[in-house]
């Protein structure tokens, strides 16, 4: 079943095209991976995709609960409330503020109470207040964070500020999650955990997940289907077994020269 | 007994009959003269001024020049209230007036300026004050022009300033202290990320402002309900910067640091007004050391606690704690 559907999707910033007619199709619960030299513009198609550019053309659809929308041209908290929960690259979590509130800060949008409520700490605002620890706690265990959740993000070690990004993405309550390059800066043990943890999530959370990432070990071990980027366009896709083999993968990554050689 | 003392409502409640008591016991005793009573009166409303700048810049991290602006829109509507209706009702509905109009006019402005960042927003809303005090000059028919409004009523007594400094403050902590509230310091920390976890920040900017401007306009109206008198320029650039120093000074993103900053101002000021020749020099000066040994504020980003309070007597939270 389809979730999500990317026709034909352009930006460019001037006379740049970052991103040309890029179509892609993500079914429900696959996880599919997005690779490409640097520069290629997989970060740009991410934030397309969670509406931090708007598309220069092309549509970008969600299916979800049997019904469609179209996400381009819609504001980020918008196309986040709708289901679509992300990771940076170049980390952005709430540094001066502590664990926890940066898990309950993602979960805002699903509570229900109001500012008066909050004006008064009526009792309706602080049961959710009392819920929203809870399953902020539930979900900081996922990467055993849990004893942190009074410490500043910006004092975690890097490796664990990379998954409080990814619990932070999840506390939006997301069908579809895309990761930035979530093994960037980690050692192969790290990654192999994270490789694990990934695959864990999307069955725990019924998930579909796009990623990003350099590190072929975790791509081709966990990717069921690769879109291969070069020079803002898809060169390629298919399973990792026929990307590893694709001739225009091979030359996009190592050279013209390289694979005649 | 043990139970009441974990309860932070009523740990609140019972702190704030404590200061309420005391400083109503020292009017009536005559420790606090007349002159020290406006100088009260002058500290609760720099503290309302100061909690309300702090939810718009330290917390939203939206950079405010123009809060006299709304003081004053609450100053003028107050007055124009009591003045046509001099009782207690009125004044009330004054005060009340003053606060939604400000508000309103904090929500117009906020909606077409807070798409501006830093120091563009600060410039706006620096140039909207003095528009409000131009429109203010230049209504003569309603507001006397510059010669400003005479013999407004007087109600403001240590009752009525208590109430509305205590319920700014709590008010504004609880805001903080929900979830509303931690979406708007999202922004201060990161907008794109705050706008990618599904938090409409548009809508929250707009809110800090309007809430703001709310409190600004009590302040105003109170400083009018209590000055009998009030001119436009005395809501100028100056009083705005006035502000903002204060709540850099007790720290960007503290409340209590606001309070704090906006008592020991007072204080320094009252202490060397028997130096006036130099009394200005001496208080800049004494910012400036203060700014270079404690560049984040007398207490950064954080609040003093009731926990902290309580543990104060006890031997272990002496050490090593702020």
């Amino acid at each position: 079943m389809q979730i999500l559907k990317v026709n034909k999707l352009t930006k460019s910033f001037g006379g740049l095209t970052a991103v040309s007619n890029v179509n892609m199709e993500l079914n429900q619960g696959e996880l599919v991976g997005l690779i490409g030299p640097n520069g290629a513009g997989k970060t740009t198609v991410f934030n397309l995709l969670t509406g931090i550019y708007v598309p220069t053309s092309g549509t970008i659809t969600l299916f979800k609960d049997g019904k469609e929308k179209k996400l381009n041209g819609l504001p980020p908290y918008t196309i986040c409330q709708s289901g679509l929960a992300r990771t940076f690259q170049n980390i952005r979590l709430f540094k001066d503020l502590t664990v926890l509130d940066n898990v309950r800060i993602a979960m805002h949008s699903n509570v229900k109470y109001g500012l008066f409520s909050s004006f008064l700490q009526l009792p309706s605002c602080k049961k959710e207040e009392k819920e929203l620890i809870e399953k902020s706690m539930e979900l900081l265990k996922i990467f055993h964070l849990e004893h942190k959740k009074d410490e500043l993000a910006k004092n975690l070690p890097y490796g664990e500020q990379r998954h409080l990004e990814i619990i932070r993405a999840l506390a939006t309550d997301p069908v579809l999650l895309l990761l930035d390059e979530p093994a960037a800066g980690m050692n192969p043990a790290e990654t192999a955990q994270l490789t694990e943890s990934i695959s864990w999530i999307r069955e725990k959370y019924n998930l579909t997940i796009l990623l990003i990432e350099h590190d072929m070990s975790l791509v081709m071990k966990i990717c069921e289907r690769i879109y291969v980027l070069d020079y803002g366009m898809v060169i390629a896709h298919g399973t990792p077994d026929e990307i590893k083999n694709n001739k225009r993968v091979i030359e996009a990554y190592l050279g013209e020269d390289m694979s005649n050689a | 007994m043990k139970k009441i003392f974990e309860n932070d409502g009523l740990k609140k409640l019972i702190l704030l009959i404590l200061i309420f008591g005391i400083v109503q016991l020292l009017i009536t005793t005559g420790i606090i003269s007349p002159y020290l009573q406006e100088t009260l009166v002058t500290l609760c409303i720099n503290i309302i001024l100061a909690v309300s700048l702090n939810l718009i810049t330290g917390f939203t991290g939206q950079l405010s020049l123009g809060h006299a602006g709304f003081m004053s829109i609450g100053a003028y509507t107050c007055a124009l209230i009591t003045l046509n209706m001099p009782t207690t009702t009125g004044f009330i509905l004054g005060v009340l007036a003053g606060a939604v109009t400000a508000a309103l006019f904090g929500f117009l402005v906020g909606l077409p300026t807070l798409r501006l960042k830093g120091d563009y927003l600060a410039i706006a809303t620096l140039g909207m004050a003095e528009i409000i005090k131009v429109i203010f000059i230049n209504l003569d028919s309603i507001t006397n022009g510059a010669a400003g409004l005479n013999n407004i009523p007087q109600f403001v007594t240590w009752p009525w300033m208590f109430l509305f400094t205590a319920g700014t403050i709590l008010i504004i902590t609880n805001l903080l202290n929900s979830s509303h509230g931690r979406a708007c310091i999202s922004i201060r920390e990161d907008e794109i990320a705050s706008e990618a976890m599904g938090i409409n920040t548009t809508k929250y900017k707009v809110a800090a402002f309007t809430i703001g401007a709310f409190f600004a306009g009590i302040a105003g109206a109170l400083y009018a309900s209590n000055f009998y008198f009030i001119e436009p320029n005395q809501f100028g650039f100056l009083k705005s910067i006035d502000v903002l120093v204060i709540v850099v000074f007790g720290g960007m993103g503290s409340i209590s640091g606001s309070v704090i900053a906006a008592t020991a101002l007072a204080v320094i000021s009252t202490l060397l007004q028997s130096f006036s020749e130099v009394r200005m020099i001496l208080y800049a000066v004494l910012l400036v050391i203060i700014m270079i040994f404690r560049p984040q504020g007398l207490m950064g980003s954080k609040e003093l606690s009731l926990s902290v309070l309580g543990r104060l007597g006890n031997s272990d939270s002496k050490k090593g704690r702020v």
